[in-house]
């Protein structure tokens, strides 16, 4: 990968950000709700408001705004919270981990599932097998991932009573915060138990938004596989005494898995999108539930601090999928 | 006789391309499989890997090598004798060898698969060969991958391939073909160099005729599927019955294009653009006919 190619990827992505913050700064001012008002006491007369604008940057055109805002950001401060009365900056990089730990592990999970069935579902194909799983595949697909957390809240929380709804770690334990990524954090302070309870409290929201995703890693591999095992450089390796087994899990998935990981970088966007609707569900301490309620106070510096951060995070998935990408394609190497 | 093919049928999907073809291969012998684009050649030549591409099937028919039934045998026997005993050597050597790894990984699976031999140590014989087929610098070759070397380089990479197990069947699936001329020259004499050092028996798929006159032993021409005459290679040349055989021979020019196979074939596949139809060509598929010394036909005119 030379110089150029990454200068241009290091480029692109300073423009997108770019791009999301003025959209963000713009469409908060635009939507009804003005944080002055929320903020004034009962009876505080329009000088009052007035100033409680200009005490937090929200009078003047919004273009001032903006410069004043991004100047303050590129020099690392996002503004006070309007609602915590804390730098905007420190309430969401302490929430981060949480939000990341869920979509990561969804992540994982999505992609290690998906990939699994996607070869499973090529190697046994004309089996019952592979009509199970192209069913399956369906069912996940077409229930997004909040209607999976609530039905996952209802039946093994609810119902079965198999594992915990709420939170990241039952209340009983106590762990100060290394990392922030508790089961990270956990191993750390060699505390099994409290591994195990972070890990039973990880299981339902990390699946819930894991399973359509696992869905479309499922079918990307499936039918990327399908087309690469017809592939004459895979008959070859037939031709040369290989294994249906070997030839599938060594070759031919290395294939599949070029198309597969654009798209999962494309879906990434979305995973971390829904995690604030899981978080809401789940009781979960990440940024989501932190995006929620800074909208409804009209919290501005915070909400535009969490676009940045979700921004930044987005894109950075995408950058370390173009390098995965060109792990497994030698010929874009030296684009 | 090292090779038995009888009455061999291939069907994809409800398309015949094969029709009952039978030909034999003694030890040594290089046999050319000719027949124009959609003949069937190459797929006779896959099916005895038995590796006709989806959705083709080998419908009937016997394959002997060797004595063992190759249509009858589990699948793991045969994979034993692919890359081994049978070798390919395919037509489109960019197509061959897959972009996602270096050529050192696959120019070594035969040896490892079949000789045991670690990964290093089939390298080390996979650069003498490599040496031995006019590839100047073969340890960086094979630290490269497929798309960094020229189309010929990869065609000597999978005849090294092919050979590198020392198979006694070789099936050369038109090697030069998706070759420009000058390369297509050096790799035809580095094959035949490498065909009667090692004595391989060979199938030679091609549609070349002068391929034909150089490399080959005896021909079995294959129309629309069907095996049309059978020969060694002069007689062929010299005196060849067949109408469409004397058509390739001479080079004469064809009316109409090669018809789709019907089935079971009630006519002779050929009548359609035969110079010298009968009433009968129309009604009877014409049997191979044996008329001299190995040379057999199938038409109605002898």
């Amino acid at each position: 990968m030379s110089v150029r190619y990454l200068l241009g990827r290091v480029g692109l992505a300073l423009l997108s950000l770019w791009g999301v913050t003025v959209l963000a700064f713009v469409v908060l001012r635009v939507i009804p709700g003005d944080p002055a008002l929320l903020m004034a006491p009962v009876g505080a007369s329009q000088a009052d408001i007035a100033e409680i604008r200009a005490q937090f940057g929200l009078s003047g055109p919004i273009w001032l705004q903006y410069v004043a805002w991004v100047w303050g950001t590129v020099r690392g401060r996002f503004g006070k919270s309007l609602w915590l009365q804390q730098d905007a900056i420190r309430v969401i990089l302490e929430r981060l981990p949480a939000t990341l730990e869920v979509a990561l592990a969804a992540l994982v999970l999505a992609v290690a599932g998906g990939i699994l069935l996607g070869v499973l579902s090529v190697l046994w194909r004309r089996t019952w097998f592979e009509s199970a799983t192209l069913g399956a595949g369906t069912l996940g697909l077409s229930i997004p991932n909040f209607i999976w957390g609530l039905l996952f809240i209802v039946f093994f929380g609810a119902l079965l009573r198999w594992l915990p709804i709420s939170g990241r770690i039952a209340p009983d334990f106590d762990i100060a915060p290394l990392t922030g990524f508790l089961l990270v954090d956990t191993l750390l302070r060699r505390d099994p138990g409290a591994f195990g309870s972070v890990f039973a409290h990880l299981i339902l929201p990390a699946a819930a938004l894991a399973l359509p995703l696992l869905a479309v890693v499922f079918r990307a591999v499936r039918s990327d596989l399908l087309t690469a095992v017809q592939e004459e450089y895979i008959v070859m390796e037939r031709m040369k005494g290989l294994g249906e087994l070997r030839i599938i899990f060594w070759r031919a998935l290395k294939n599949a898995l070029i198309p597969t990981t654009t798209l999962v970088g494309v879906q990434f966007g979305f995973l971390i999108g829904g995690t604030v609707l899981i978080e809401a569900i789940f009781s979960w301490p990440g940024i989501g539930q932190l995006t929620l309620a800074a909208f409804q106070y009209r919290d501005f510096p915070l909400i535009q601090g969490i676009v940045v951060v979700y921004a930044v995070t987005v894109i950075l998935a995408n950058f370390l999928v173009d390098l995965a990408y060109a792990f497994l394609n030698p010929r874009v190497r030296y684009a | 006789m090292l090779l038995q093919v009888k009455d061999l049928t291939v069907r994809y999907g409800g398309h015949l391309a094969v029709w009952e073809a039978g030909f034999t291969l003694g030890e040594g012998e290089v046999l050319g499989l000719v027949g124009e684009s959609g003949a069937g050649k190459s797929t006779v030549g896959r099916a005895l890997l038995r590796l006709v591409p989806e959705p083709g099937r080998i419908v009937s028919g016997a394959i002997a090598f060797k004595g063992r039934d190759l249509l009858g045998l589990p699948e793991a026997e045969l994979r034993a004798l692919r890359g081994a005993e049978i070798a390919l050597i395919p037509q489109d050597p960019l197509a061959a060898l897959n972009p996602a790894f270096r050529i050192g990984l696959q120019a070594t699976d035969a040896l490892a698969i079949h000789r045991g031999l670690s990964r290093r140590e089939a390298a080390g014989v996979m650069a003498r060969l490599l040496a031995r087929m006019g590839i100047p610098d073969p340890e960086d070759t094979l630290r490269r991958y497929p798309h960094e070397i020229s189309g010929g380089m990869r065609q000597r990479v999978l005849i090294a391939i092919a050979f590198s197990c020392g198979p006694s069947l070789l099936v050369a699936d038109e090697p030069t073909t998706s070759l420009d001329v000058t390369t297509q020259a050096q790799i035809l004499r580095l094959l035949d160099g490498l065909r009667s050092e090692t004595g391989v028996a060979t199938c030679f798929i091609t549609h070349d005729l002068g391929i034909v006159a150089h490399l080959t032993h005896r021909v079995a021409i294959l129309y629309a599927g069907c095996l049309v005459e059978q020969a060694p290679t002069e007689t062929i040349l010299a005196a060849p019955l067949h109408p469409y055989t004397r058509a390739l021979v001479r080079s004469l020019p064809l009316e109409g294009i090669m018809p789709a196979l019907r089935e079971p074939p009630r006519a002779c596949p050929f009548s359609d653009r035969c110079p010298e139809r009968m009433a009968i060509c129309d009604t009877a598929h014409p049997p191979l006919k044996s008329v001299g010394a190995g040379h057999q036909v199938a038409c109605h005119l002898y």
